[in-house]
């Protein structure tokens, strides 16, 4: 079973359908006990960092992300809560990746918003049979610092990462339930995990 | 690096596409989930829907299209037309869709431009500027651009960039529906003002005058409608004008080309070489 964890945050539904198109039913709970038990989790992410920190410690949600021994993916606002903090709202977050999420510098344009490749690729399971030229789907104000867990570097304005992975717990910057065939076969290789 | 994006825009009224298309084999052509299959499988970055329907059905047929709509495809996709509340955008946005275009509700109710970045955060709010050339001055128009306001486009612009808008679609009254280019001095006057993405929309013709567009101002994205749905240009092979014309844009996978190909080691050699 693929859970999706769900929060205050999040397009659950779009994930949940890019899944469906993959043929994997999934199932949207903040319910400790299936999030514990299932196979994959995957936490989504639109949304704002201190409200969406605020909901999960309320609800022992993040001690409970933190014991997850399964496959974990974070998408977007959800790569941000796993770092260690961010200037959004100044928010302490879950602190899996040592990095501090920061807002893009004023006056360049942001959000973030459209299709972007790799600036450099380097070897992760979740991007296996991904090229350096294939685009993904970003829409995003705030980017999570390089730090020693990347996988992928992405670039606006600077480059930080796309994807980032330390044990079982994986991050992507950007939407692959959005990023056409590029993202399917991102999400194909974590339920292959 | 970002890609400019191209962006098909289906006009829905009563769950049905208005205009039909002539490009590709579909079994119906009026139907709007079929048409954003063809259009994603082209290789569209994003689309646009926008609900024409004068009716109070409007919203009964519409969420259920856009539940459809989210299910069928693999892009991100904005949904317009008519928003006049929170509620509005609250079915809209339950049913799948990744933005809502919100027009002259935000002009009558500025403050409405923040609630939904509240809300929804400011990458769910686009909004809709209809832009007319009215004696020597940009002004926005409300209604489907069929009513003429004194307000200047540029600084509604700013405004909705400071209420919380995270990107502007942006149409040219004047040349809507003319094919004879989009108005390059409106719409580079706007990204020039704004901080957030500009879609430039109105007057889409040919391939150059997407290549202009891009290239002469900071838009990072082009909407049209008639000149995709009749086949005037088909989309992989307008990408690979752009590209040819070193303006870098997204393939699919499946419609990478030898041209795209060829054209995409040139231009990272010529970056290296820079």
């Amino acid at each position: 079973m693929i859970a999706i964890l769900k929060y205050n945050s999040g397009n659950t539904m779009s994930v949940q359908v890019a899944l469906r198109r993959l043929g994997h039913d999934s199932v949207v709970t903040s319910d400790p006990e299936i999030l514990l038990k299932s196979d994959r989790v995957i936490i989504p992410g639109v949304g704002e960092a201190r409200s969406a920190m605020s909901h999960l410690r309320e609800r022992g949600l993040d001690s409970l992300i933190l014991s997850l021994k399964q496959p974990v993916l974070g998408i977007c606002l959800g790569l941000q809560l796993m770092c260690s903090r961010s200037e959004e709202n100044d928010t302490e977050c879950l602190g899996i990746f040592d990095a501090v999420v920061r807002r893009f510098p004023p006056d360049e344009r942001v959000p973030h918003m459209g299709w972007n490749n790799f600036e450099s690729l380097s070897g992760t399971p979740l991007l296996k049979g991904l090229e350096p030229d294939d685009d993904l789907y970003y829409v995003h104000s705030y980017y999570a610092e390089l730090n020693s867990d990347t996988k992928a570097i992405c670039n606006y304005i600077l480059p930080f990462p796309a994807a980032m992975q330390r044990d079982n717990f994986h991050a992507v910057q950007f939407h692959p339930e959005k990023s056409a065939e590029a993202g399917a076969r991102l999400l194909k290789n974590f339920l292959e995990l | 690096m970002l890609k400019k994006r191209i962006i098909p825009c289906l006009d829905i009224k009563d769950g049905r596409t208005v205009k039909g298309i002539s490009f590709v084999n579909l079994r119906d052509a009026g139907d709007p989930v079929e048409l954003a299959r063809a259009y994603a499988e082209q290789s569209a970055d994003e689309l646009v829907f926008l609900d024409i329907s004068a009716t109070d059905e409007r919203r009964k047929t519409l969420a259920p299209l856009v539940e459809k709509i989210a299910a069928a495809i693999n892009i991100p996709f904005t949904v317009g037309g008519g928003i006049t509340t929170r509620e509005d955008v609250s079915v809209l946005i339950s049913s799948g869709a990744d933005k809502v275009s919100v027009n002259t509700a935000a002009i009558l109710n500025p403050p409405l431009i923040a609630e939904l970045a509240d809300e929804y955060g400011s990458q769910c709010v686009v909004v809709a500027i209809d832009a007319k050339l009215v004696d020597g001055t940009w002004v926005v128009c409300t209604h489907g651009g069929k009513r003429v306001t004194t307000l200047p486009a540029i600084s509604w612009a700013r405004e909705a960039e400071r209420l919380g808008a995270g990107e502007i679609l942006l149409t040219s009254v004047n040349r809507d529906g003319t094919g004879e280019g989009f108005s390059i001095d409106i719409t580079s006057a706007v990204c020039n003002s704004v901080n957030i993405p500009v879609i430039a929309s109105g007057g889409a013709g040919s391939p150059e005058h997407f290549r202009e567009v891009f290239a002469e101002t900071g838009c990072t994205a082009a909407l049209a409608a008639t000149l995709f749905h009749y086949g005037i240009i088909k989309i992989p092979e307008l990408k690979d004008f752009l590209l040819r014309n070193n303006i870098e844009v997204r393939y699919s996978p499946l419609a990478r080309t030898e041209t795209w190909m060829r054209e995409r080691q040139r231009i990272v050699n010529k970056n290296k070489n820079n």
